[in-house]
């Protein structure tokens, strides 16, 4: 029986392809509105993530993934669930965060356990691209540079570059990765969790900063409402539709950047469709470490993420920052 | 005779003044504060150092870029190192307007659990990290990982910038 680390290393290098060809795909998504009216949030947790070494456990990383995907998708079956989130044939990217160096970046064990269960339900290994900004912010993750069609891709816009033209939505004009625009089908969300100088938090929208060439660009008024704008882009808005958020570690203050002495552990995997219910969600977990060691809210400290609301608004519509609109599960 | 003193006292004044900023300039931009491997015993040095300046520090620390900006940074210079092949570590060189941006900086978001250490003109000590000033330079070492023997070696390496500076 081949072990796990077996079989990653032989689906990176395309000897393994699992899985029949879904007729499933993007449209038989399950709709999180469809039913409630709220928006579905999932937040797995298990405490025993981290070995007693303080090494992540690959397997139990594995396992909370399937836990969440589960409980997001009603599937119980990963497979079944996981047809039912990605298109069959077409590219998926996984658009990690390697911003804040070694430290705090979406760890390796997710990204693995992700390309594992997306070969599983049919994707094959050249149609999975892991990127970020560049090549720097992929080593952090971890990752290896790879840009062989027949295995899984890895590479970041310091590879594929920008497009010439410019794209606009309210205060945001910004020149679109082309990994986003020209290479990817559909992109999986994977932040991860941060508190941010500047925005409040740094999760799902923020994320989304990794996409363009001079994010910078968008930080004025503490980021509001750059990343609202910037997530009503079509290309970021249509082709982003799930994102699987790291909260294995997080920073609750002095972030994006790694901060060691403000470094914990929720051993949580945050998981849904909205990505303003994610965010929001998010902003609660933050707020609850702060206010556990002591720390004023964002709030008082002058940084609330104000873009959550607005992107909220009727002018933007990205999803529900209303508490009963959201539909919390924790597993 | 007097205009000619004046003269020459203003002659004076601008030479001292250009060269003043020459070498504040030359001073600001041009020290190695990044210790070659092995010249600090146990730690070598992973990768070639990297400079940003203030307009495209984003690039390095998208996101912290602007409390570093409003403090007035000038550039910043990093560099990887691995201390006996295991611990990894991060020095970040911060070379700042003046003096009060480099205490600016080291003073926020520090916790209780910060120690004093003696290094430079101020700095801290966490688990991890080590944060110090050293007239307009701010040093910032971070270790990935914790380990029991990581404060003492971050603290070697730390003294082993200081004394470049």
């Amino acid at each position: 029986m081949k072990s796990r680390r077996d079989f990653l290393k032989a689906a990176v290098t395309g000897a393994v392809l699992l899985g029949s060809q879904s007729k499933l795909g993007l449209a038989s998504m399950l709709d999180p509105h469809a039913v409630t009216g709220k928006s579905r949030v999932v937040v797995a947790t298990d405490a025993a993530l981290h070995r007693p070494d303080g090494q992540l456990d690959d397997k139990r990383v594995l396992d909370l993934l399937d836990r969440a995907i589960a409980a997001s998708t009603g599937r119980d079956h990963p497979v079944e669930a996981w047809k039912r989130i990605v298109p069959q044939g077409k590219v998926i990217g996984l658009k990690v965060n390697g911003l804040g160096g070694k430290g705090i970046s979406t760890h390796l064990a997710l990204v693995l356990a992700i390309c594992e269960r997306l070969q599983q339900a049919g994707v094959k290994p050249g149609e999975i691209l892991v990127w970020d900004r560049n090549a720097r912010d992929l080593e952090a993750c971890g990752l290896t540079i790879n840009t062989d069609p027949s295995r899984i891709r890895c590479y970041g816009s310091d590879v594929a570059g920008f497009e010439e033209q410019p794209v606009a939505f309210g205060s945001a004009s910004v020149r679109l990765a082309k990994i986003l625009t020209r290479e990817c089908d559909m992109v999986l969300n994977l932040p991860i969790l941060k508190d941010h100088s500047m925005a409040g938090i740094t999760f799902s929208m923020k994320n989304m900063y990794g996409v363009v060439q001079h994010p910078n660009e968008l930080h004025g008024g503490g980021c509001n409402p750059g990343v609202a704008d910037l997530n009503c882009i079509p290309a970021v808005r249509e082709k982003v539709r799930f994102t699987i958020g790291d909260a294995i570690s997080s920073v609750y203050d002095g972030g994006p950047g790694f901060h060691p002495e403000h470094l914990w552990q929720p051993n949580a995997l945050i998981v849904g469709e909205d990505r303003v219910a994610m965010d929001h969600t998010a902003w609660q977990i933050i707020e609850r470490k702060r206010a556990e060691v002591g720390m004023p809210t964002l709030e008082t400290s002058g940084r609330p993420p104000r873009y959550i609301a607005t992107a909220a608004d009727q002018a933007h519509q990205l999803g529900f920052n209303d508490p009963q609109r959201i539909n919390l599960m924790e597993v | 005779m007097i205009f000619r003193s004046k003269s020459w006292i203003f002659a004076t004044l601008a030479i001292a003044i250009v060269a003043a900023a020459a070498l504040g300039g030359c001073k600001k931009g041009k020290v190695d504060a990044f210790p070659a491997s092995n010249a600090i015993a146990g730690w070598q040095k992973t990768s070639d150092t990297r400079t940003f300046d203030a307009k495209n520090l984003w690039q390095y620390i998208d996101g912290d870029a602007e409390q570093y900006i409003s403090a007035g940074v000038v550039s910043t210079s990093t560099s990887d190192y691995k201390y006996q092949g295991q611990l990894e570590a991060v020095v970040d060189v911060y070379t700042m307007n003046d003096a009060a941006g480099a205490r600016k900086i080291l003073e926020t978001g520090q916790t209780g659990d910060a120690k004093t250490v003696q290094l430079g003109d101020a700095g801290i000590a966490y688990a991890q990290s080590i944060i110090f000033r050293k007239g307009h330079s701010l040093v910032r070492i971070v270790a990935y990982e914790s380990t029991p023997g990581a404060p003492q070696a971050l603290l070697a390496l730390a003294h082993g910038v200081e004394a470049k500076l």
